[in-house]
């Protein structure tokens, strides 16, 4: 079967099932290339949290009647299916968050506070998210720790020359697993096993890796892996921090409150055991249950398909987009689909991002300007701001003209 | 595309491509204001030098240089503001603001289903140039984008002020 160029999904199906890409943006089709950012929602996942709400609503844990057990039935299956996605050992090392930034807050903050003195090193990338990049400013501050850097490469890769070096001594390397300005995905494997050479634990932003290749935990070999579920289909509200089961249990709570206690006196307290040690305060339920069948849709699908589609999408995106714009188009990012996710950030025709986004916007079309909250990689790229087109499961080539079609006729608008 | 018409005037364009008062200025005698819009990432520098920076609203512009690098729209924004505010006083600038803010804010006041006309003293200043900036409103994420220059003028001014 080939639909649209995709061999590996049928698209036009695919797109059936998401109510909004049937919508208008500005009068013209509604084509929808801002999933770094977000993804669109299938009808399973709103008539997931819907039922929910409809069949099954009560607070969880520690109530006597049926809804309420019902309730935590809902909760703790979609823990369960969020840890098979992954390959985790147990549902216990799925702990649920508002989102990957609170999970990767945890980390610095939780562990972080537990495990770091003055002079400790920490490692990042010049790829990552602020998110990412601020928790541990805010540690530096408060504990002295030294931040360290993996350098980028001029076409948006990491840097590994110095690896051994930079890593010499460190507590824990904390890096994206897929870039979301320059769709690099490092070398993960050759990462962990350097950093746990070097005798540093490895925390994962998988935010753009999660949603779009088949991720086994254990085969990955990290610590601490961090994602949201607004970025694979499912709702805002709720995100997902793994961490493995020795390493949670030695990991002090992070926000304090109801459910994550076993004991509390006027004299302190006494955490619950992992997960509930880290879910203080009601956790966002129908949340996860819409997340479980977002992860249902995807496994339906199957990720190896998903990756598929997308490499192929993106091969066909950096060879059309090329071939139409030659110099006008500068690509931030690897230029090889293989090393890369459907992330594409670009320069064109000396147009600032912020206007060809307008531009496009006028023609249906939603990609995102701006720094995308990467500001030491936009330093590094010598940009100020980049125009970033990403694609998902719903996205085709027919998409990809219409994004061409519309850069031509930015270009025409600016008469560059 | 009209509404596009609207925000991209050809006015708007020329001053994009054709920036007034590009460049920098000694500092001192000229102060330095930096001004960042966190949200897209657009940069203005406002180089100002008074005449007699103790004068109060009297002092007198006597050059201003425009640096940074943004969208169209901050850009042709802060070039109009240069070619407006050249030779004015403080209190005019002052003014000159107010009535421009009023101008970006119409749209912000009808979300809130505020009184459009409860403009502050001043607003009725004529904007000259700077009113092709009127289609902005159209568009809110850029108000950011068009007030950006504004404001770092203000605070140049503000901390000339309070030195």
């Amino acid at each position: 079967m080939e639909v649209n160029g995709s061999v590996a999904l049928d698209v036009a199906a695919i797109r059936q099932d998401f109510p909004i890409l049937s919508t208008t943006m500005n009068g013209k089709r509604l084509v929808y290339l801002d999933t770094a950012a977000t993804s669109q929602k299938p009808r399973s996942v709103l008539q997931a949290m819907d039922h929910y709400y409809e069949t099954a609503n009560a607070n969880v844990h520690r109530a006597a009647y049926a809804l309420a057990e019902a309730a935590t039935q809902a909760l703790e299956s979609s823990r369960a299916t969020v840890a098979r996605f992954i390959g985790a050992a147990s549902a216990n090392e799925i702990i649920f968050t508002k989102n990957a930034t609170e999970s990767l807050n945890l980390v610095a903050q939780a562990w972080g506070r537990a495990n770091l003195a003055e002079g400790d090193v920490v490692v990042l990338s010049l790829l990552e998210h602020h998110a990412n990049v601020v928790p541990w400013h805010q540690l530096a501050a408060e504990r002295g720790i030294t931040l360290r850097w993996i350098p980028v490469t001029t076409d948006g890769h990491l840097d590994l020359t110095d690896l051994d070096a930079i890593l010499d001594g460190a507590k824990i390397l904390s890096l994206t697993a897929m870039s979301n300005v320059t769709g690099a995905i490092p070398p993960i494997k050759q990462l962990v096993d350097a950093a746990h050479a070097a005798g540093a634990i490895v925390s994962l932003d998988a935010c753009q890796y999660a949603p779009h290749l088949p991720m086994n935990v254990a085969d990955l070999g990290a610590d601490f892996v961090s994602f949201s579920s607004h970025k694979m289909l499912g709702p805002t509200g709720i995100g997902v921090l793994w961490g493995r089961a020795d390493l949670l249990d030695a990991t002090p709570p992070f926000l304090g409150g109801g459910g994550m206690i076993l004991d509390v006196t006027t004299e302190g307290f006494i955490p619950a055991a992992v997960p509930q040690k880290f879910e203080a305060g009601t956790p966002a339920v129908a949340e996860a249950v819409g997340l479980a069948a977002a992860i249902e849709y995807l496994n339906a699908l199957g990720m190896d398909a998903v990756r598929a589609h997308e490499e192929e999408l993106t091969a066909y995106a950096l060879g059309s987009l090329s071939d139409r714009f030659g110099a006008d188009l500068t690509i931030h990012g690897p230029l090889n689909p293989a090393e890369r996710g459907g992330v594409l950030s670009f320069a064109f025709a000396d147009i600032h991002p912020h206007d060809l986004s307008q531009i496009l916007d006028s023609h249906g079309v939603g990609v995102r300007p701006g720094h995308h909250c990467a500001k030491p990689l936009m330093r590094v790229l010598g940009v100020g701001a980049t125009a970033r087109a990403s694609w998902y499961i719903y996205n085709d080539t027919d998409d990809i003209d219409t994004l061409s079609d519309a850069l031509a006729a930015a270009k025409d608008f600016f008469s560059v | 595309m009209s509404g596009l018409e609207d925000l991209y005037r050809e006015i708007i364009l020329d001053h994009y491509r054709s920036p007034r008062n590009r460049g920098e200025l000694p500092v001192p005698p000229a102060h330095r204001t930096d001004g960042f819009n966190p949200l897209c990432g657009d940069e203005i520098v406002v180089y100002l030098e008074l005449d007699d920076p103790t004068a109060g609203d009297n002092a007198v512009v006597k050059d201003l240089r425009i640096g940074g690098q943004g969208c169209s729209i901050s850009q042709s924004s802060a070039s109009m503001m240069s070619a407006a505010v050249m030779g004015k006083s403080v209190g005019e600038i002052r003014d000159l603001t107010r009535s421009f803010k009023a101008m970006m804010s119409i749209h912000e006041g009808e979300l809130e289903g505020t009184d459009i006309d409860d403009a502050a003293p001043g607003s009725d200043l004529p904007l000259g140039d700077l009113e092709a900036l009127r289609g902005v409103v159209k568009f809110p994420v850029r108000i950011k984008c068009a007030t950006l220059s504004w404001n770092t003028l203000a605070q140049n001014l503000e901390e000339l002020a309070t030195s």
